[in-house]
């Protein structure tokens, strides 16, 4: 097994692609479609963004020329890796009619192995956040059980920072710490263009061995640190996770939830493009054959039919969805699964319509100056 | 029950309890006991609020006659309840019939008595409104819980 | 490489069971007790307090609390009220009718710590369903607990439930003759209604306990649980001793679907049973 870290040349990582394919992988990673970089199948390293950033802001997302060929030079799209783990769409189960009854039937679905590539820090810990969410407790997801177990994570580190990043201030990035196959970080240089990797497992070891790589010089190890170094020193935002539950628990009729309603559609885009929000709710259909059949699909508390019970909604206003998404990520998440539930990503607010920003409400919140 | 047993018995009930010893005592020495039979009226709507009522066993019914309706039940009240708080207030009348339902044992303190000492002890009479001012706050809320018809179907 | 991965229920709590409708009792006018058996498979055991997901075919699925006896789990009780679509359309099965059926979910009673104390049990409207169970286990082991009280709220005498059951244990769940601990009040008295006219909670201050050693159980609208609460501690019970069946959307009973949050709890998992102290800061605020 690699010991230490490798270098892995630009063309390396159509080997990698190559091997994992080999292997029986379904390689996705990021790609540029409809003027955003979207997590989808690669096949080939000109599917990925080669040379785009994307600039983000409170509302905004636009994608721009680097002038570089860089490969994973941008930061997070609106997509994140939970819509393979936690599909948007999922049957639970099909059920018969048959003598008076009906019966359930148990098909076998048909799974492929994912091998991810291009998985950020912040993607990182979203991912274990929702292990412990599906997995964590008395009861296992066998559907995002059978997903995750199988997949292969090639994290890469981010070398620039969004405006709407803050993965520094929760201690979720920039640099992939841990629960990744394999962890990448991009280098440009002069003529040069390579990654400096580092193992993280033995199917990581097992890959990275059936291509062309070698043993990282020690300068280069300081460009990709500095590289990562250069994207903490980007975060354009922050949030103070000290005390953060306490504080909410304590400003529940803080005039702020009142202030952030007014503003907010109430649309759900937050939880949307959020990595680790995992509601959902189920559907049930039937057809004229007799065939009834019950999905489940991606929810979201904005919404008035969330907390429907017979007679209306329990949460009625915009301030009372806002109020139960925020404290739900920062504060009460904290209590029933032991860590945040923000992984500092920032992908709701660059994707909020009117450009809400919960680091900015938080530190409102804190009688900060904002 | 002797006047000693009365007095410890008025001092244990969560109504009385805290009031001074001579208050105690001369409660006991006003105290009236009174049984009745099943059908029998305590009072009717339109009498004079002539004493307060502590109910020591039994039911009693708070009814209205409606035309066409009959009597219609607003309340019930059981062992331990205190019935006739407008007796603090003078010259009032009764705006329900309390009919006994099931055979009651009570105890009947003079209105016009209670109000007399009332206004001769003010302390007397204070611990004695802020009683009824409990009794009083209980009825508003428990009526004011039945307005919510909590139990009917949603809408 | 594609792997062929299936689910069965016993994996897949999202799965559930087909039970067949061995019996339909009409209750009241909107409530109806179904009786169930696993048309395969074990029995579904329970504590008092827990309750399941029923699906009814193509319609949807909900929550439902159990209403039988924890020591006769052959047959799994249910009792519903008409609210909505699903539960419609479970009032209108009849024998021979197959549900889906996944659970049992959540928390129970606490009738082990309650042993050896006085028991306060709280029902409003259709909150009876869910603390039979716990009625039933008491009866089972009546010697165990010291004085045990119904105080059982409804709107008209017509919505009363299992009225033939409430005459039996005011003999059964008696602690000494002439106990009466099976005490009923409505809300409206209409028809040949012979007992208590008024609200629930003022079944409370009368009640003889001996508050440091009483556990109480409430189900019921929230309103009437948060005034309960009030009456209860007003008598000197321990707040850590009171215990409310709490409600809320489900949709997947198991954590997933995050619904059912209240606060920091699942409804599903924590709950559906809290103590008082884990939703203290919580009930009185608005639209949790």
């Amino acid at each position: 097994m690699q010991k230490g870290p490798f270098v892995l040349e630009r063309s390396g990582l159509l080997q990698l692609l190559q091997a994992l394919k080999a292997k029986g992988y379904l390689t996705l990673g990021p790609t540029v479609r409809e003027g955003a970089i979207v997590y989808d199948q690669l096949s080939r390293l000109e599917d990925l963004p080669i040379g785009y950033t994307d600039h983000q802001e409170g509302g905004t997302y636009r994608l721009r020329r680097r002038g570089d060929e860089a490969l994973f030079g941008y930061n997070v799209g609106p997509h994140s890796w939970k819509r393979f783990l936690h599909p948007p769409i999922l049957r639970l189960f099909r059920a018969r009619k048959i003598n008076g009854g009906f019966e359930f039937e148990h098909e076998a679905e048909a799974l492929p192995n994912y091998a991810f590539i291009g998985v950020r820090a912040c993607e990182l810990l979203a991912i274990r956040v929702q292990d412990q969410v599906f997995l964590g407790g008395a009861y296992q997801d066998p559907h995002y059980k059978a997903r995750r177990e199988r997949v292969f994570i090639v994290a890469v580190n981010c070398t620039q920072a969004g405006n709407t990043c803050f993965c520094a201030s929760v201690q979720s990035g920039p640099k992939a710490q841990a629960g990744f196959d394999l962890a990448l970080t991009e280098v440009l240089e002069g003529d040069r263009h390579y990654f400096v990797g580092e193992v993280g497992s033995e199917r990581g070891a097992e890959v990275l061995g059936e291509i062309p790589h070698r043993a990282a010089l020690p300068s280069e190890v300081a460009q990709a640190e500095a590289k990562v170094a250069q994207a903490t020193r980007q975060m354009g935002r922050s949030l103070a996770t000290e005390g953060l539950k306490e504080m909410l628990y304590q400003n529940l009729e803080h005039p702020r939830w009142e202030q952030v309603a007014a503003r907010c559609l109430s649309c759900g885009n937050c939880t949307q493009v959020c990595p680790t929000c995992f509601c959902t709710s189920v559907e049930d259909h039937t057809d004229l054959s007799g065939v009834a059949e019950r999905t489940r699909r991606w929810d979201s508390c904005f919404t008035a039919d969330f907390s429907y019970l017979h007679g209306g909604s329990v949460r009625v206003s915009t301030k009372a969805r806002y109020r139960q998404w925020l404290t739900h990520k920062l504060a009460t998440w904290q209590d029933q699964f032991g860590m945040l539930g923000c992984v500092g990503c920032g992908r709701c607010i660059t994707w909020c319509p009117v450009g809400i920003d919960l680091t900015e409400e938080v530190a409102a919140m804190r009688g900060a100056h904002v | 029950m002797s006047k000693a047993g009365l007095e410890h018995y008025l001092g244990e009930h969560p109504f009385f309890r805290g009031m001074r010893p001579k208050d105690l005592a001369w409660l006991a020495e006003l105290a009236e006991p009174l049984a009745l039979e099943v059908g029998d009226y305590l009072y009717r709507e339109g009498d004079e609020s002539k004493d307060f009522y502590l109910i020591q066993e039994g039911l009693v019914r708070l009814e209205i006659h409606t035309p066409g309706r009959g009597e219609l039940v607003i309340q019930t009240l059981g062992p331990g309840e205190v019935l006739g708080w407008s007796v603090m207030l003078p010259e009032t009348r009764k705006t329900f019939d309390a009919r006994i339902f099931q055979a009651t044992r009570l105890l009947a303190f003079d209105a016009a008595a209670v109000r007399k000492h009332s206004e001769e002890d003010h302390h007397f009479g204070y611990e004695l409104c802020k009683r009824f001012s409990r009794v009083i706050g209980e009825r508003l809320q428990a009526t004011r819980l039945r307005l919510l018809d909590l139990y009917g179907q949603p809408h | 490489m594609v792997n062929p991965i299936s689910y069965t229920p016993g994996q897949d709590p999202m799965q559930p069971r087909p039970f067949r409708v061995v019996r339909a009792i009409r209750e009241t006018a909107d409530v109806v007790t179904l009786e169930l058996e696993a048309q395969s498979g074990p029995p579904l055991a329970f504590q008092p307090g827990q309750f399941t997901m029923l699906y009814v075919f193509g319609v949807g699925e909900v929550p439902i609390s159990i209403s039988g006896d924890p020591h006769k789990p052959a047959r799994l009780v249910q009792t519903i009220r008409r609210v909505g679509l699903v539960t419609e359309a479970l009032c209108k099965l009849g024998r021979g009718d197959v549900v889906g059926v996944r659970g049992p979910f959540g928390s129970h009673w606490p009738l082990e710590q309650a042993r050896g104390g006085d028991v306060v049990i709280v029902a409003g409207g259709i909150g009876l369903p869910p603390l039979r169970p716990a009625i039933y286990h008491i009866l089972h082991q009546r010697q165990d607990y010291g004085r045990v009280y119904l105080l059982y709220g409804a709107r008209t005498p017509a919505d009363l439930l299992f009225p033939e059951e409430l005459k039996r244990w005011q003999h059964t769940l008696a602690h000494a003759p002439g106990a009466s601990p099976v005490r009923v009040t409505v809300d409206r008295a209409e028809g040949g209604w012979d007992g208590a006219v008024g609200v629930v909670t003022s079944l409370i201050p009368v009640l003889p306990i001996d508050p440091l050693r009483t556990t109480a159980l409430m189900v019921g609208p929230e309103v009437m649980m948060r005034f309960t609460i009030s009456e209860l501690r007003k008598r000197g019970i321990p707040e850590e001793n009171l215990y409310l069946s709490m409600e809320r959307n489900m949709k997947c009973a198991v954590g997933f679907c995050g619904h059912c949050q209240y606060g920091p709890h699942f409804i599903c998992k924590d709950g559906p049973v809290l103590a008082f102290p884990r939703v203290r800061d919580w009930i009185t605020r608005k639209e949790v």
